[in-house]
């Protein structure tokens, strides 16, 4: 929208200059793909028996159920615990007691901060997941994916509630309410609808960091990928797959909070979670992609 | 403790390839996410197309398979980085680093663009259209009138990305930079007793560094802001 307002309407010479660099761009851009593609024919990319494995049947079963599969259910796992654990700590950092508040302060700040890659491979190791093979090696991603996404719905239920008019907190008290009661019968039903589009791009953050169990072998997508082309040597193709899956799924999911924004809440978020943190800073900003 | 201080000097040095990670890939995603920007704004309608699509399909791939396609795909169509050897006293950085480095940089690149496109965004239309009236050129306008106000828009969100990436560094450790992660790693499985502290010792010098940032940010912003 701002972007046609940035410039005035054209007149002939600009529009000759534009042609220009739109000719430009084009032939820049053709020359990029046009070299990629070469390198790829040079290199023998195009070969068919680097894309067979990728076609196989069995392989795509393999790619589909023991990865793709497993990565979901691991994001959905987290992601079900993640809330819990925001909408508790959310509300402790609400808290009127201070001695309820600083603690749950701490949890999460300490929890947005430290790297997830770190939290996967210490509870990996420390907390049994090496002696339960797959088992334990899946709960160790859920649980540190739990705990760093909890952390970012904590200030994400925090923000939520806080957006909600103050009147509305005021009126339930004057009606004679206790602080449960508003929490849960007032806030929290209208604080859910403002946070619904937050909580689903969060999904995404979990779904893209689920791929970190490559590090400790947790069985899903990026594990699985490294298993086939270990095998195969086709490196360039399974990535491609991979990273395919890995957007179509993400789109989707963007495609829901995109269009349960704008059902619930309207064009703008009233929540700002520039400061939330996240693995992945601007995915919050607010605004489609 | 005693595990942490012996190895204190491997840990510094890890954290230095960390830092040196975060920074290279810092500079290097504002320059090319703010020319991305660029396009994603400006007046060639196949160049915003392409800066489009660009961060759409990388936005949405996980870091880990962005690196993996450099570090491992890559090398099988000529792209090794071989060039890149650098010696400085006992640090290396090969062509693995580069490789991390690369997709560090395209990874944050995306989300750099979209803070800054935010940040141009949410500049009321009335300002453009002002400094329009007053008869400036696009080049005017950006630099005079928007870009000023988008930055200070845009500080928030391009802060926390480059927090995140400074934690994002950690993968390049899964994939044979020495940094923090595999240094950890390494340390947890040489001193299995003592996982707990080295854990928090990481952990913390990790929550440091983020504090640092944010305070960096918090202060630019507090500096930037109007009235």
């Amino acid at each position: 929208m701002a972007t046609s307002v940035l410039f005035d309407a054209p007149g002939p010479k600009t529009v000759a200059r534009h042609r220009a660099y739109t000719m430009a761009a084009y032939g820049g851009l053709l020359l990029v793909v046009a070299f990629i593609a070469w390198r790829l024919q040079q290199t023998g990319q195009f070969a068919y028996d680097l894309w067979e494995p990728v076609l196989t049947p069995s392989i795509i079963e393999v790619i589909l159920v023991d990865g793709l599969l497993n990565t979901l259910k691991m994001a959905f796992s987290a992601i079900i615990l993640a809330v819990v654990f925001g909408l508790v700590f959310g509300m402790g950092k609400l808290s009127d007691h201070a001695w309820v508040r600083w603690p749950c302060w701490l949890v999460v700040e300490f929890f947005r901060a430290v790297p997830v890659l770190l939290l996967m491979v210490f509870i990996f190791y420390q907390f049994g997941g090496v002696t339960n093979g797959d088992r334990g090696a899946y709960w160790s991603v859920v649980a540190a994916l739990t705990l760093y996404n909890g952390s970012v719905l904590a200030e994400v239920f925090r923000a939520g509630l806080n957006a909600v008019p103050s009147g509305q907190a005021e009126a339930a008290y004057a009606l004679g309410m206790r602080k449960s009661q508003v929490m849960t019968i007032v806030l929290l039903p209208q604080a859910v609808k403002i946070m619904l589009p937050s909580i689903i791009s969060q999904c995404v953050v979990a779904l893209k960091d689920t791929s970190l169990g490559y590090a400790i072998a947790a069985i899903g997508l990026s594990t699985v990928s490294r298993l086939v082309y270990i095998e195969y040597g086709n490196q360039l193709q399974v990535v491609a797959v991979v990273a395919l899956l890995y957007i179509s799924v993400n789109l989707v999911l963007t495609g829901i909070a995109t269009w349960v924004q704008k059902k619930f809440v309207g064009e703008k978020n009233p929540i700002d979670l520039t400061r939330a943190g996240n693995m992945d800073g601007g995915q919050n900003t607010g605004g489609g992609i | 403790m005693n595990v942490v201080l012996d190895n204190a000097g491997d840990i510094a040095l890890a954290f230095i390839y960390t830092l040196s990670l975060f920074v290279v890939a810092g500079v290097l995603s504002l320059i090319f996410g703010a020319l991305l920007a660029a396009a994603r704004v400006g007046p060639v309608a196949v160049l915003r197309k392409a800066a489009a699509v660009y961060v759409m399909l990388i936005r949405n791939t996980p870091l880990l398979i962005v690196i993996i396609f450099f570090r491992f795909a890559g090398p099988k169509i000529g792209l090794t980085f071989g060039f890149v050897d650098i010696r400085v006293a006992d640090i290396r950085l090969n062509n693995l680093y580069a490789a991390c480095a690369v997709g560090l940089i395209v990874y944050t690149s995306s989300f750099v663009c979209e803070a800054l496109r935010s940040g141009i965004n949410a500049v009321p239309l009335g300002q453009a259209e002002a400094a329009r009236a007053i008869g400036l050129p696009f080049g005017g306008v950006m630099s005079q009138v928007i870009m000023p106000q988008a930055m200070r828009h845009a500080l928030p969100p391009l802060a926390s990305v480059q927090i995140a990436l400074l934690k994002n560094t950690t993968v390049c450790g899964a994939l044979g930079v020495f940094e923090a992660f595999a240094r950890m790693r390494g340390l947890t499985n040489d001193f299995a007793s003592a996982r707990t502290e080295i854990f928090l010792a990481f952990a913390l010098i990790f929550v440091v560094l983020v504090e640092v940032l944010s305070f960096v940010a918090y202060r630019l912003e507090r500096r930037w802001r109007i009235a």
